[in-house]
């Protein structure tokens, strides 16, 4: 068992969670292969989608895997980096719009 | 970046044996991953044999005037083993009386070869349906004397096939050294303007991208339509068709994913996206591959590793094309290389 709790080596088995539960893991792995195909939105679009939401979760396998994607794609690393920036903007907007709720109870308790 | 070649910096890497043994043993001895050999043996594709020849590829010298980071000739302008005149008449010979129907001259820069022009003229004269030349595009511009290049394939209708590792400056002079991409920008622009690359042009024009790190190339479809758009928007450059091709682990991109600690995740990433029906048009079934020297091979790739084909018939003054085509083909870890995802080879995928 390894002292940390996360190994990079990790991810390539990845697909072995299939063999605790083969249907749940078989249908997430038909779903996930589809959803990356080219569909109305271009494999390169939904790689930097996938990469921005993977540091929004901050998942370090969806990390490396995105990047290794995203330069197998041919994508910038300006491109990669304005994608980490739009999530990173969405996911502090996201703190920041409850400064509303912080400020409509102050307003409330407030004479 | 490297501006001398494996042999001059006397790296351990530039010999043969030195590479075997890190492609043979490791991840595979230890069972990690299987050996090339079984994993093909499972879809009873062992022993690897050839279909119908159909390319011929001729490698002229490893002198080059670019020393690329990820070079599996390990060329360089240091290198100086180049093909004689001596030589080249034996390939003639056979050009005149092969049944193949590609005649495909790399290098090194094949360009460098001080004759060059002399073997081109000649071998145009075979009538051979597909003459390609290997050009690193750079030579076009690298000295005077190479300016004319792109009338000179024009006139022997040369197929030109370039290596273009992206559209963007940064990451095609990191892989190749600096000024690279100008030079090439430039060098596609005048064999556009002599008619290369053109939409209804009979003069053909490819690229071919590699990676510029230790990933497989993406969808090939994807890339090329991604290079046309931005070559056009940005330089107003055309060509035809995109090569997507695999840095096989061997040389100098051995080396470098050794010393940037890749070459295990590589080597996984490779078996990983094995794909069976690759290794049914994988390149060394229909292709014979010639050193400056004569030697024959199963492929260029086997050239550098110095594994001469399984023949009696071992170089190009024996050359008999039905005793060479009764062969076992020589393979090795570095073979996954040319079956991972859509395949990968010379022109691009095969799958």
């Amino acid at each position: 068992m390894a002292k940390s709790y996360y190994d990079p080596a990790d991810l390539r088995k990845f697909g072995k969670i299939t063999e605790w539960s083969e249907e749940l893991g078989t249908k997430f792995f038909d779903y996930y292969g589809k959803v990356f195909e080219e569909g109305a939105l271009s494999a390169r679009e939904k790689s930097l989608i996938a990469l921005a939401v993977a540091h929004v979760v901050k998942c370090p396998y969806c990390i490396d895997a995105y990047t290794k994607d995203g330069l197998q794609k041919g994508i910038t690393k300006e491109e990669m980096m304005e994608a980490v920036h739009a999530g990173a903007a969405i996911e502090s907007g996201a703190t920041l719009v409850h400064g509303v709720q912080m400020m409509n109870k102050y307003d409330k308790l407030s004479m | 970046m490297a501006t001398k070649s494996l042999k001059a910096r006397h790296n351990g890497l530039a010999e043969k044996n030195e590479q075997l043994k890190i492609l043979n043993g490791g991840i595979f001895e230890e069972g990690e991953l299987p050996y090339f050999k079984d994993k093909i043996a499972l879809t009873g594709h062992y022993p690897l044999r050839p279909k119908k020849l159909e390319v011929f590829q001729i490698n002229l010298g490893y002198m080059c005037n670019q020393v690329c980071e990820h070079c599996h000739v390990d060329a360089g302008p240091d290198r100086k083993e180049i093909m004689t005149r001596e030589t080249m008449q034996y390939c003639l010979d056979v050009i005149r009386n092969t049944g193949a129907h590609t005649l495909d001259l790399t290098g090194g820069a094949p360009e460098m070869n001080p004759d060059f022009r002399w073997f081109v003229e000649e071998a145009a004269k075979a009538g051979i349906q597909d003459f390609i030349v290997r050009s690193n595009l750079t030579i076009i511009r690298a000295n005077k004397k190479y300016h004319d290049l792109p009338e000179f394939f024009k006139r022997h209708n040369v197929h030109v096939v370039s290596s273009m590792p992206h559209y963007t400056r940064g990451k095609t002079d990191k892989q190749r050294g600096d000024g690279v991409f100008d030079k090439s920008i430039k060098a596609l622009q005048e064999l556009n303007a002599v008619g290369y690359g053109l939409p209804d042009s009979e003069l053909k024009l490819d690229l071919v991208y590699n990676p510029s790190g230790a990933f497989l190339p993406g969808d090939q479809v994807a890339m090329e339509k991604d290079f046309k758009k931005a070559l056009k928007e940005d330089f107003d450059i055309q060509f035809h068709n995109l090569f997507a091709i695999t840095n096989l682990p061997i040389s100098r991109f051995l080396d470098y994913l050794i010393a940037s600690d890749n070459y295990e995740d590589y080597m996984y990433a490779l078996v990983e996206a094995y794909n069976p029906s690759a290794v049914e048009n994988v390149m060394c079934t229909n292709t014979i591959s010639v050193s400056w020297d004569g030697w024959l091979y199963d492929c260029d790739f086997n050239q550098m590793l110095e594994l001469k084909v399984d023949s009696k018939i071992k170089h190009i003054k024996d050359y008999n094309e039905d005793i060479l085509n009764d062969r076992d083909i020589i393979i090795s870890q570095h073979c996954y290389g040319c079956t991972a995802g859509a395949g990968s080879s010379c022109q691009g995928t095969v799958a």
